[in-house]
């Protein structure tokens, strides 16, 4: 008997790779949604409003401290009960935007308090106006050591939007098991993509290694 | 409300499964952790490069693929694995390789002088890890070993996709049943929540213990060959 | 006879002594394109008290650390009481041997910035190699911390954990477990650089104990010009990896034979 029939898994490669594609739309898509989503949540939490600073911090909390699976589940099954139906497809990309949005929000805000307060102390010196301080000192020092942690949830999200597939999206996940379910193979299927996100994140990840060191050298 | 007063009886039950796998695959992570870990701080290469191998390998691959794989693409292989024994294995093998990093990290980043303070005294390589390196670098390790805790909890939530019967998928099939999707899916969710929270108040329990726990075991072991010393 | 005197005298060698203590033959050393120690050729006597001065990066801190197994000579041989520590006599690197391990423990180190055992209380500091690498019971690996400790003036310090010491008391503490291991070299790494200025004298106070009542060879690299006068046979003079100069402290001090001597001197000492 033999135990890896080759040319199935060749045969199959090419929908896998339509998966594929999916699957680096959603994370890039994803992405974004969670820079811009927590860049926002960043901001509002640091002008500390009251009531909806709170809000967003302990939500954030919440987020982080439940599973993305489940929270698709809610986005997916408890939106259509209140009236808000979209696609499967949008629904998960921004389910997964949101979920990485508390994280992000909480590497903006380790990136702002890291800087020195010596440069905050020396804008005011010279007396600075604060949208300067911002532009021209603050963003641009405290965007660099957090680019490789960005980075780092990049590659992560790559790799969680698996877990969309339990939400009848057909990413990379998802069409190995259609396919495995359909063939009643599941070796070659699993495996295959396995190995596609390894071959991805792998060096993915190598580069953020390298992204480190140039940006947050240490001695 | 009813139904899920109905249906409490199973989510507890999904609870305590769940709270089963956290707790298993927690001891797996922890076993992988130092196996790989120190394996990566080895002088040898026979031992770093299957180490460093072993950990991009299942931090690159992916934690639900890797389930997916232990559960359906295993038994092609010749080996069936009862569900929860494939969800453990590959949240153990797959957080352990993440946390092998905390480890190797932690230690390797001890101050250098550690080291040369004990070459300097003479001790074997084995020797220093054990009485020098590693005690130190516990308190260290807490925080990061806590993260990984949190994310072990959240991902066990992903066995109920290979039919283990946890709290995710208890509150899924009940919502099939009675329809009560808000209430079940919310609840799960507070319920997630609170574990997670535990999670965070242990490490920080630990964190105080182990930070004290230096004087305070300093004091509490006696040594009796001293007494008389010290009193003359 | 005081106890402290019984102590230090248990620091005193056994066996007869041979005559050279360490000696140094061709010995290089090289990180990168940055030549540190040139072809050194250096001996010490047994029962010699050496100070190394030098501008830093001079590599004197390299001889200490080859010494104590932290750095590998590229070339040359080092030997330590007669028995071989480091031999690269064909240029090939030397490794680590067995031979290297057991010559390792006839040396002692303190360390510039102590390195004491954050996790242990002072007591167990000291005892730790004894009973570990020694395998010397419990109980005797106690009684002689304890001695040690009285002989630095910590023994009421015994159960406290080196953060709660001043850095003058680690650095004591960092001596009595040292001396634990009852080595026949002692080593120290500028001791007191790391030290704030009024701590410095209660620890070249254990050194200078150490150096007028033991027998022990003892090298010590430091900036503390006039200690070194004080208590060593000889003073080096240590530049760009070779010996500038050497001899008896008054001829390197108020006689320098060296311009470069003569020049590193006044600039330690002109303020």
């Amino acid at each position: 008997m033999i135990i890896w029939d080759s040319e199935f898994a060749i045969s199959i490669i090419p929908t896998l790779l339509k998966g594929l594609w999916l699957t680096l739309q959603i994370t890039f898509i994803g992405f974004f949604i969670s820079l811009a989503v927590g860049l926002l949540v960043a901001i509002v939490r640091y002008l500390k409003i009251p009531v909806i600073s709170p809000i967003f911090t302990f939500w954030v909390s919440f987020v982080r401290g439940t599973p993305l699976l489940v929270q698709a589940y809610v986005a997916f099954y408890v939106l259509p009960l209140m009236g808000v139906t979209f696609d499967a497809l949008p629904t998960g990309i921004v389910v997964i935007g949101l979920n990485y949005s508390a994280y992000t929000a909480e590497v903006y805000r380790a990136g702002i308090e890291q800087l020195p307060k010596g440069q905050w102390e020396a804008a005011t010196a010279l007396s600075l106006p604060r949208w300067r301080t911002w532009m021209r000192i603050v963003v641009p020092q405290a965007v660099r050591p957090i680019i490789p942690v960005l980075g780092n949830y990049l590659i992560m999200m790559f790799k969680d939007s698996a877990i969309l597939s339990s939400i009848t999206i057909i990413e990379l996940l998802g069409s190995a098991l259609s396919i495995g379910s359909g063939y009643y193979r599941y070796l070659e299927p699993i495996t295959i993509i396995g190995l596609m996100y390894l071959a991805i994140s792998f060096p993915c990840s190598l580069l953020i290694k390298r992204l480190e060191r140039r940006f947050v050298p240490t001695h | 409300m009813t139904s899920i007063f109905d249906y409490s009886g199973l989510l507890l039950q999904g609870l305590g499964v769940t709270i089963v796998v956290t707790v298993l695959g927690a001891a797996l992570t922890l076993i992988v952790a130092f196996a790989a870990g120190l394996s990566g701080l080895s002088r040898h290469r026979w031992l770093r490069w299957p180490s460093s191998i072993f950990v991009e390998f299942f931090r690159g691959s992916g934690l639900l693929v890797q389930m997916f794989w232990f559960f359906y693409a295993l038994p092609f292989l010749g080996i069936q694995l009862a569900p929860l024994v494939a969800g453990v294995l590959a949240l153990g093998l797959n957080e352990g390789a993440y946390a092998a990093e905390v480890v190797r990290g932690t230690i390797r980043s001890r101050a250098k002088g550690q080291t040369e303070a004990a070459i300097a005294l003479g001790m074997t390589p084995a020797l220093r890890m054990r009485r020098i390196l590693i005690p130190q670098s516990i308190p260290a390790m807490l925080p990061a070993f806590g993260n990984v805790m949190v994310d072990l909890l959240k991902n066990t939530s992903l066995v109920s996709l290979v039919t283990v019967s946890d709290l995710t998928w208890r509150a899924f099939t009940a919502r099939t049943i009675t329809g009560q999707t808000v209430e079940l899916f919310l609840t799960i969710l507070v319920l997630y929540y609170l574990l997670s929270l535990l999670i965070g108040w242990l490490i920080r329990y630990l964190e105080r213990r182990f930070a004290l726990d230096r004087k305070s075991l300093a004091k509490a072991r006696p040594i009796k060959a001293m007494i008389g010393r010290v009193s003359s | 006879m005081s106890p402290h005197t019984d102590t230090l005298h248990t620091l005193n060698a056994k066996e007869p002594r041979r005559d050279i203590e360490i000696s140094f033959s061709n010995v290089s050393k090289s990180w990168g394109s940055n030549q540190v120690l040139r072809g050194l050729d250096f001996e010490v006597k047994a029962g010699e008290k050496v100070s190394i001065i030098g501008p830093s990066g001079s590599g004197k801190t390299t001889i200490l650390r080859i010494l104590m197994t932290l750095e590998t000579p590229d070339v040359g041989v080092v030997t330590v009481g007669g028995d071989i520590l480091w031999d690269a006599r064909e240029g090939v690197k030397s490794k680590e041997t067995k031979q290297t391990q057991i010559t390792r423990r006839k040396v002692g180190m303190v360390f510039q910035q102590f390195n004491l055992f954050p996790h242990m209380t002072v007591l167990e500091n000291v005892v730790e190699a004894p009973i570990h690498v020694l395998g010397i019971s419990k109980q005797e690996a106690n009684e002689r911390a304890v001695d040690l400790l009285e002989l630095v003036g910590l023994k009421e310090h015994m159960k406290h954990t080196p953060p709660e010491l001043s850095g003058g008391q680690q650095q004591r503490v960092a001596i009595a477990r040292a001396l634990a291991m009852r080595p026949r070299v002692m080593l120290f790494d500028e001791p007191t650089s790391a030290l704030d200025p009024e701590l410095i004298g209660e620890v070249l106070g254990v050194i200078r104990r150490l150096a007028t009542t033991t027998d022990m060879t003892m090298l010590m690299v430091t900036h503390e010009m006039r200690f070194a006068q004080e208590i060593s046979d000889r003073v080096v003079m240590f530049d760009k990896g070779v010996v500038v100069e050497q001899g008896p402290p008054e001829q390197i001090f108020k006689n320098p034979k060296e311009e470069r001597t003569e020049r590193f001197l006044k600039a330690v000492t002109s303020y």
